[in-house]
């Protein structure tokens, strides 16, 4: 640590400053009449719209039900990348030919922004539930890939060479040494990954779906109510947030029982 | 069991494209349930040479056999025992020295029976569900003997094995080891630089010469150990304490340090 920890009080104390001094200028900006209520809403505004979305359907379903549909998609592109990209990025690991089989591939696709797969995921699936999955998997697909291989690669030498005295096949040798070694650098990709998997989901569903919160998003622009759309960019950022939560406390729990 | 013999084996290095002979004709064959310990300075290849014998390097020349089959990559059937431990730091105690018996074949109830066996040898009880870090670096070096020895390989190499304790704990591990070898004798490499743990626990000593290394003396002990009887004194510092091991300690000094002085000069 480059410097010693804040206290707890004086650490809780500024991030409640960060926060207030937030609010403090978003409200001085929407009621100084620089600019028109409709296109800067006040603090206030969001929080009543907010209230409405969760009773009024707007845009075909109340908040929550745009939140599930979302987060249902999210999971499904999520579990797909990260249940093709730990097992290739172990077999890469362990087998040099597959490495040099996919790397080529993947190292120039994974340098296309997931939102460039629009045109195809609304050509091949229409507003479908394969469309957003596709970007989804777009986005979380490279870091599973990269922080398995990366993990992978970088364990200890002497537990490979453990694995082949004790005679283990190369299927025990990946899934028992290499997998579990991997492990912690595989938590820190699935952050980045759910990260990224969730900010496509949403550019995903601005154009391809008929439900989530991107499409509230884009139904509030179309009526011209910037407090939806900052309702809908609220509950993206909460949501996130949660499900970082939720890795971080994972991340945490398994190097605790490793002893690190 | 079985033996393991070296037969002319070379091992040279290409470093920035000059090659550096780092082993060089060494013969050796440590008998079936024998105990040879080789002792050398570092950078010697010792620790090569156990490696070779693992199959986890190959040499340049010659071959290494054991139980009279050329060795070209590890197993089961020669189980090594590394200075830096290396247990599985996401498995049990328990599931550390399951892994092999997997590899082999062993059905559950015989695992359980050698695994509870030698638990109980290695004075293990208790820390069956334990992971390794929360043990102590002698503790975890018990579970990586009992790893290697469950598993009723032909040879056990180990690779100074005691070289990452602090001294009480090696001098206790020594003192175990004693007991394990000669109440289940086996065919075992030892590798070390420490001269005393090599007269007090092998039955032959090969002393080796750096650079290139070679084999300078081969060692009896176990004669003198059987005529002396230092086996009836169970501590360390008694056998130690015996003019019969300075004798013999002194002895494989001298042939140290006259090649350290060859070095220099």
């Amino acid at each position: 640590m480059l410097q010693p920890p804040l206290e707890p009080a004086r650490f809780w104390r500024l991030s409640a400053a960060g926060a207030a001094s937030f609010l403090a200028i978003w409200t001085l900006a929407a009621v100084s009449g620089i600019t028109s209520r409709d296109f800067l809403p006040t603090p206030w505004d969001v929080v009543e719209r907010f209230g409405q979305l969760l009773t009024t359907p707007f845009a075909g379903y109340v908040l929550h039900q745009h939140l599930l549909s979302s987060l249902q998609r999210f999971a499904m592109g999520f579990v797909l990348a990260v249940c093709v990209g730990i097992p290739l990025g172990l077999l890469m690991a362990w087998f040099p030919w597959v490495d040099r089989i996919v790397s080529p591939a993947f190292e120039t696709v994974r340098f296309i922004a997931p939102i460039a797969w629009v045109p195809f995921a609304a050509l091949w699936f229409g507003t479908g539930i394969g469309g957003p999955v596709l970007i989804i998997f777009m986005g979380a697909f490279p870091p599973v890939l990269i922080n398995t291989y990366r993990g992978a690669k970088q364990v200890d030498r002497k537990y490979i060479e453990a694995s082949q005295m004790l005679g283990a096949s190369a299927w025990r040798s990946m899934t028992e040494v290499l997998l579990p070694a991997a492990v912690p650098s595989i938590v820190a990709g699935l952050r980045i990954s759910a990260g990224l998997g969730w900010q496509s989901l949403v550019g995903a569903e601005l154009i391809v779906a008929s439900s989530g919160v991107g499409y509230l998003m884009v139904k509030g622009q179309a009526a011209i109510s910037t407090a939806t759309v900052m309702c809908g960019m609220a509950a993206i950022g909460f949501i996130g947030l949660l499900i970082d939560v939720a890795l971080r406390r994972a991340q945490m729990v398994i190097e605790r029982r490793r002893g690190l | 069991m079985a033996n393991i013999v070296f037969e002319n084996v070379q091992r040279v290095f290409k470093q920035n494209g000059r090659e550096f002979v780092a082993l060089k004709d060494i013969n050796l064959e440590v008998q079936d349930r024998e105990f040879v310990a080789i002792v050398g300075p570092s950078g010697c290849g010792k620790t090569t040479c156990m490696r070779m014998a693992a199959g986890l390097e190959h040499p340049t020349g010659g071959q290494v056999s054991v139980d009279r089959e050329v060795v070209t990559q590890p197993g089961p059937d020669r189980a090594v025992v590394f200075q830096a431990f290396a247990l599985f730091p996401w498995k049990s105690v328990w599931d550390n020295i399951e892994f092999g018996l997997h590899s082999l074949g062993v059905d559950a109830p015989e695992r359980k029976r050698r695994i509870e066996q030698y638990i109980a040898l290695m004075g293990l009880g208790g820390y069956e569900h334990a992971f390794p870090h929360q043990l102590s670096g002698g503790m975890q070096q018990r579970v990586a003997i009992a790893r290697a020895y469950v598993l009723d390989p032909k040879v056990l190499l180990m690779d100074e094995p005691f070289g990452a304790l602090d001294a009480q704990t090696r001098v206790v591990m020594q003192e175990e080891l004693v007991r394990l070898a000669r109440q289940h004798p086996r065919t075992v490499l030892f590798i070390t630089h420490a001269v005393e743990e090599a007269v007090y626990l092998a039955d032959r000593i090969v002393v080796m010469t750096t650079r290139p290394g070679t084999v300078r003396e081969i060692i009896d002990v176990k004669s003198i150990r059987e005529s002396e009887n230092w086996d009836q004194h169970k501590r360390i510092e008694d056998v130690m304490d015996l003019p019969s091991f300075v004798h013999l300690r002194t002895h494989v000094w001298k042939l140290l340090r006259d090649q350290q002085g060859a070095d220099v000069h």
